[in-house]
């Protein structure tokens, strides 16, 4: 692992009228690793997810690609940085093809026309890197099973060649093989050298996957702990906080500090 | 059954899974097709049952109203009966077109037929009682369907009201503004001889013509599907066999090559039928072969996908809107040069019902991102022989009305019932 991480967030608060849905919260990303982003619905996941991608831009602190502090804007920012993220509504046009989802907003032309055939090669090619396996490049997403949509969203947030993708509860409407096989991907990813950010609220795929886990409670973090050596149920409790007392988060910035 | 320029509907299906390197990205329980002849019924087969009909309907359609008719009066399948019957589809055929694109949207444009009628009166008022040259009046008449069009847009897509309410608002205000244009004396006759006259009344009458038309387009589509095919190869990816691009040059070449004998057997190849083709084949490339294309049926699919993607859909709806409305102009022209004259009945009646079921009959869907601007020319000649095998039975307008109105629900029946098929067997 790199000393530099890619990505990281230092000091990213975001206040929404009244309320403070995020208090300066701290996460590193390093190429090749996987970190799952976990807590309870209202902890403020999403909101840290939009303030990466330049969705919904952070109020205070800085996020610094690469080592060096930049601003995350707009969605197009992120993108030309080499952030990718691949929402739970997964935003794939059903009555397209493979090949067109694949290419929507990036098609290649050539001389003013659509280049099918290059376009179709180069899906062709990923998905087999990806071992992604669909019944066929040229078939509507509307035959797809959630699974191979799953996968085939993923697949095209990879063609912008990203450094840094972030996975939005991936394996959420999934059945068991079909989540193995969004597994098998993230951990194709880390193979290729990419930082991944999933979201999710399963600690099995957590577990089975992630390389950290970091906690988000209440718009705050809640310890970030290496998946190896942590239990669930530490995590979890992280995540609920009945571990939320002066104690532990005495035990988490020392912890962090001897880091 | 279609003059595609190189791909029609059903795209090619992979081959078999050798084809690809050690890593197959086909799943194995997909049905792979065979190759060859047999591979190619299999495959039409198993679309037709799954609710993929595509043209197949309306050439059904086609082929019974040709017999009924022809059964009751022996002029139907005539010469003449058949060319009069493609030049007088021009004008709502290409109406029909841009309704294509706006139903592909998921959108509907009731102001078609007002606009249509708008751009006559517009021409009439300029050329004839202003004087000015016919080209500049023609040019200006176009594009007032185009601004109506983009104002509709305008509506819809920055200012969010329903499309079906601002083009409602169109069809009662355009017609309004045509009889203001027309003035007091409601009707007033073109120039005999002028351009848009000879819209519909000029036939290229050397035999030569239709004969070559036919030529140039089969030999376009086999010459382009090959050359395609080789590209396809050359890149490793599953190409069309041989024998299926044969079968489907023969497929367009017979009907070409039938009706340019026809045309011939009366006055010749008329001028309206070259440009009702020739912007079908431009739209269907401008639909499926080109980036803005591509948008327009990705917003048909999933708006916000679309916009995720960074597609400006407020672009692409507005000018969407802005074809719908040029069209309705250009068709317009097209349906005064038939009358010869603009009045106050231009654009209305049964046209507009015409110009929406004629895209639907040919089986673009009403549930938007699916559709072709063919749809367009097969659905307005449902239409129109319907129309013309009635009138030369000289049966009552009423009961036209009547037979049109089951016809064009019908094949509301149809898309809503192959939809509900495509889903179930997870094909929408």
């Amino acid at each position: 692992m790199s000393a530099t991480p890619v990505l990281a967030l230092r000091g990213v608060s975001k206040r929404f009228g009244a309320v403070q849905a995020l208090t300066d919260v701290e996460l590193e990303i390093h190429p090749g690793e996987v970190v799952a982003l976990v807590g309870d619905n209202g902890a403020g996941k999403s909101t840290l997810v939009k303030a990466i991608a330049g969705v919904g831009p952070a109020d205070d602190g800085v996020i610094e690609w690469e080592g060096r502090p930049v601003t995350v804007d707009r969605p197009h920012t992120a993108q030309e940085l080499g952030i990718a993220t691949v929402y739970q509504d997964l935003a794939l046009c059903d009555n397209l093809d493979v090949v067109g989802n694949l290419f929507l907003g990036r098609e290649i032309v050539r001389a003013g026309v659509l280049d099918e055939v290059e376009m179709e090669r180069r899906a062709r090619e990923l998905l087999a890197t990806l071992a992604i396996r669909i019944p066929s490049v040229r078939i509507p997403i509307a035959s797809l099973s959630g699974g191979q949509r799953q996968t085939v969203a993923i697949a095209r947030s990879l063609l912008g060649e990203p450094k840094v993708v972030i996975l939005d509860e991936p394996t959420a409407a999934l059945g068991v093989e079909q989540t193995a096989q969004v597994l098998d991907l993230v951990e194709r990813l880390r193979e290729r050298g990419l930082g991944t950010i999933l979201i999710s609220h399963n600690m099995a795929d957590v577990k089975a996957v992630a390389d950290r886990v970091a906690v988000l409670r209440l718009g705050r973090n809640n310890g970030t702990f290496d998946v190896r050596s942590t239990s669930q149920e530490e995590i979890i409790s992280a995540i609920t906080g009945a571990t939320d007392n002066a104690v532990t988060r005495r035990k988490a910035r020392t912890a962090e500090a001897k880091k | 059954m279609t003059t595609n320029l190189s791909k029609a509907g059903d795209e090619p299906v992979d081959a078999a899974p050798a084809a690809e390197g050690a890593v197959t990205a086909v799943d194995p329980r997909l049905l792979v097709r065979q190759q060859g002849f047999k591979g190619y019924l299999d495959e039409f087969r198993r679309k037709t049952r799954s609710g993929e009909l595509g043209s197949l309907p309306v050439v059904v359609g086609l082929i019974v109203i040709g017999i009924v008719f022809q059964l009751q009066d022996a002029a139907f399948l005539g010469a003449e009966n058949l060319s009069n019957l493609f030049v007088t589809a021009a004008g709502t055929g290409l109406i029909a077109v841009g309704i294509v694109f706006v139903l592909i949207l998921g959108e509907i444009d009731l102001s078609v037929g007002s606009v249509s009628g708008l751009a006559a009166a517009v021409f009439a008022v300029l050329n004839i009682n202003n004087g000015m040259p016919e080209w500049l009046a023609l040019l200006l008449a176009v594009l007032t369907g185009t601004v109506a069009g983009a104002l509709h847009g305008f509506f819809f897509a920055r200012i969010g009201v329903p499309a079906f309410v601002v083009t409602l608002a169109g069809l009662l205000g355009w017609n309004g503004l045509m009889l203001q244009v027309l003035g007091s004396n409601g009707t007033i006759n073109l120039d005999d001889s002028g351009l848009v006259a000879k819209l519909t009344n000029f036939y290229f009458t050397d035999v030569a013509a239709a004969y070559g038309l036919a030529t140039v387009a089969v030999l376009a589509f086999l010459g382009l599907s090959l050359l395609e095919s080789r590209r396809r190869a050359a890149a490793g990816v599953p190409s069309r066999p041989l024998s299926e691009t044969v079968l489907r040059t023969v497929v367009l070449a017979v009907p070409a090559y039938l009706v340019a004998w026809l045309l011939n057997q009366y006055k010749g190849l008329p001028l309206a039928v070259v440009i009702f083709l020739g912007v079908v084949v431009a739209l269907d490339f401008v639909l499926r072969r080109t980036r803005y294309g591509r948008q327009v049926f990705a917003l048909g699919g999933s708006v916000e996908a679309a916009r995720r993607a960074g597609i400006n859909v407020a672009f692409i709806r507005i000018s969407v809107f802005s074809l719908a409305g040029t069209m309705a102009a250009v068709g317009g022209m097209f349906l005064a040069s038939q009358i010869n004259a603009a009045n106050q009945s231009s654009g209305a009646g049964s046209l507009l019902m015409n110009a929406i079921a004629a895209a639907v009959i040919g089986g673009t869907s009403l549930f938007g991102g699916r559709g072709k601007t063919w749809s367009a020319l097969l659905g307005v000649l449902v239409i129109q022989s319907i129309a013309s095998g009635m009138a030369l039975l000289g049966i009552a307008s009423a009961v036209q009305f009547m037979i049109t109105g089951a016809v064009l629900l019908a094949a509301v029946v149809i898309d809503s019932v192959s939809r509900k098929t495509q889903k179930t067997a997870g094909r929408a």
